[in-house]
């Protein structure tokens, strides 16, 4: 297992450094003079050189990708061109909105998407069974931007229930401590901000989590389904335990490994899905720090952005293999 | 199809079914019938089916130009003479999501088929040859795969500009490994079958096995992963709209539509509605199929 863990990390390496060698690579692929670019066609000469070398252009890929790297380990992710801020100054608060946002839509994708999937094997064939099925099918091809606009649409826009756009009520906003707001509210004891923090969460949370919740949904009926035809759960059965405990116990437990898998791969895939759900949310997240970014040609955030949420995914796809392994004695590295 | 089918012996395809009369089915048929029992994957190509028919027809079927700008008739609710609506600018949009299709099939087709171009190449090459070879392209394949992919093709957008064209090019460039890694394994379990051997015995030229054997043996898995593929092409060209990063205007493209239309919600719902159900109902029809044909093709594949 220990081993296991350490060869895993070994082949990371190669991975992260190729990662950040093509987001490195990024602003020297700009066809033309980068400078020029982002500068706009009216830009002084002097300031389009000054420009060249703060992007470190006028000097060798080589030398200022060893420069790069250093400067990563040393926790500097470059300079906003727009706010003239170091970016690793700056970018918590959209990350921890990004991960407050990604955990919330995991857990309604887990809770809803299992349980569904359970049911459904439950009592296969059934009308149930065919809803679930069918939504899922829905689910899985719908485009998050657009469910998002609908719910928008429908559910705040016309009967009003809950907000559209940000992380908290304006009027009211949320004083900072983590910035994950759910948890700074609850330091703070303010439970009508949490309220607020919980309502403007929900909408967007349901847009991003659709997507894995479908995905967990097929996932868990079908690998339930393989269970509940095994040996042990005939004997369960016969032995006269409650179908409850066969299927929520017995079952459940085998079922859940490769539901595991694809939770942890959806988790990954989530902090691309944010992006989309960001935008349409006003959620400040990554991704609209990112979006932004790119309207206003601001590369170094577009390059440390893209670099912080890749490294989080490899990161949570290597939590994921290790639990994997930890939890299922079957499978021997 | 069949006459690819008769030169390779069938591996990962379905076994051929021997009938009364000693004729052998080919495996591509056998996958046909069983595709067509198969009633949601049918529903799949009934949708797949007529997207492509409304994508050719679209001159034809549409009912004003998608293009002409009518301000007196802005934000006009579906009727009769605007099945659809109309949009900010007086464009009716059921026209509008009618080309649509020939944007988004194009991309889904044409990036899709690049993907598979070049990272079977590519896999052949790793598969094939091993090595330092092998070990270079199967890390860009892991490289390329630890992006989250949408990220990535906004990557590659910002760099080369936002278009559709490039648009198109980065959705290619992301699903190049989903296909290089799936020829490369294809081609490592082929190249230990027997009747490799034989050919190498009898002198065959590299180039021709891999052409005539190899490719051939590796076609059910793409043509699975291709149809899947062409779905989330469709969504990430949409989403890539949606960013402004793909589709410029007037180029009636779903996501970009939605993008422009967003703002007008409250007033005008339905410029919102329909290319949305036209992106998802496309989507579906890809995704329904690319099941039915994994179950058809390649019984090991099923979940």
């Amino acid at each position: 297992m220990f081993s296991y863990t350490i060869r895993r990390i070994g082949l990371l390496i190669p991975v992260l450094l190729g990662m950040t060698f093509i987001v490195f690579m990024m602003i020297r692929a700009i066809p033309g003079n980068p400078a020029q670019l982002i500068l706009g066609q009216q830009a002084s000469k002097e300031a389009i050189e000054t420009l060249t070398k703060q992007l470190g252009l006028d000097q060798p890929w080589y030398s200022q990708f060893v420069h790069y790297l250093t400067g990563l380990f040393q926790g500097d992710l470059g300079t906003s061109l727009k706010t003239r801020t170091p970016i690793s100054d700056e970018l918590w608060p959209y990350l921890a909105a990004t991960i407050e946002l990604s955990l919330v839509a995991i857990l309604i994708a887990v809770v809803v998407g299992v349980n569904a999937g359970i049911i459904s094997a439950w009592f296969q064939n059934s009308w149930f069974d065919y809803a679930v099925m069918l939504i899922a099918l829905i689910g899985v091809s719908m485009p998050i931007f657009w469910l998002g606009l609908m719910e928008q649409y429908f559910v705040s826009i016309k009967w009003d229930l809950l907000p559209t756009t940000g992380r908290d009520n304006i009027r009211m906003p949320v004083e900072a401590i983590t910035h994950l707001y759910l948890l700074d509210t609850l330091l703070e004891g303010r439970f009508d901000q949490f309220i607020e923090v919980v309502k403007h969460l929900i909408l967007p949370g349901i847009a991003l989590g659709t997507i894995p919740m479908a995905i967990i949904a097929r996932m868990t009926r079908s690998s339930m389904l393989e269970v509940m035809r095994s040996d042990y759960i005939r004997t369960a059965k016969a032995k006269g335990l409650k179908m409850f405990w066969v299927v929520y116990k017995h079952s459940l437990k085998n079922a859940m490994i490769p539901v595991i898998t694809v939770i942890g791969l959806q988790t990954g895939l989530l902090l691309g899905g944010a992006i989309l759900t960001e935008t349409i949310f006003g959620w400040p997240g990554v991704g609209t720090y990112i979006y932004e970014a790119i309207q206003s040609r601001d590369y170094p955030v577009i390059q440390s952005g893209i670099l912080v949420v890749a490294t989080l995914f490899v990161l949570i796809n290597l939590f994921v293999d290790i639990l994997y392994a930890a939890i299922d004695p079957r499978i021997k590295y | 199809m069949a006459e690819l089918a008769r030169t390779t012996p069938p591996l990962s395809n379905p076994p051929a079914v021997e009938q009364g009369d000693d004729k052998v089915i080919s495996p591509w048929k056998d996958a046909w019938r069983s595709f067509k029992k198969n009633k949601l994957a049918m529903v799949g190509l009934g949708i797949v089916i007529f997207f492509i028919l409304i994508a050719i027809l679209a001159p034809v079927l549409a009912p004003y130009s998608f293009s002409d700008q009518r301000l007196a008739d802005k934000h006009l609710a579906p009727s009769g003479e605007h099945w659809f609506g109309t949009d900010e600018f007086g464009r009716d949009i059921f026209t509008r999501v009618l080309y649509g299709a020939r944007i988004s099939l194009w991309v889904g087709f044409v990036s899709v088929a690049g993907s598979v171009i070049v990272g079977s190449a590519l896999g052949i090459i790793a598969g094939y040859y091993g090595k330092v070879i092998d070990g270079i392209i199967s890390r860009i394949f892991d490289i390329l795969l630890a992006f989250p992919s949408i990220l990535l093709a906004i990557a590659v957008v910002s760099v080369l500009g936002p278009s559709l064209r490039n648009a198109l090019i980065a959705i290619a460039i992301i699903n190049v490994p989903i296909f290089g890694r799936l020829v490369r394994s294809r081609v490592l379990s082929v190249k230990e079958e027997e009747y490799i051997t034989a050919a190498k015995a009898i002198g065959m030229k590299d180039s021709r096995i891999l052409i005539h054997h190899v490719l051939p043996n590796s076609m059910a898995p793409i043509i699975v992963q291709g149809t899947l593929a062409v779905a989330t092409a469709i969504i990430e060209a949409a989403a890539l709209g949606f960013l402004g990063l793909g589709a410029q205007p007037p180029t009636p493209e779903w996501g970009k539509m939605l993008a422009d239309s967003r703002d007008f919600i409250i007033q005008a719902p339905w410029t919102v509605i329909f290319p949305g159900i036209a992106i998802m109902l496309t989507v579906l029809g890809f995704n329904l199929m690319g099941d039915g044909l994994r179950d058809a093709l390649d019984p090991r594949m099923k979940n």
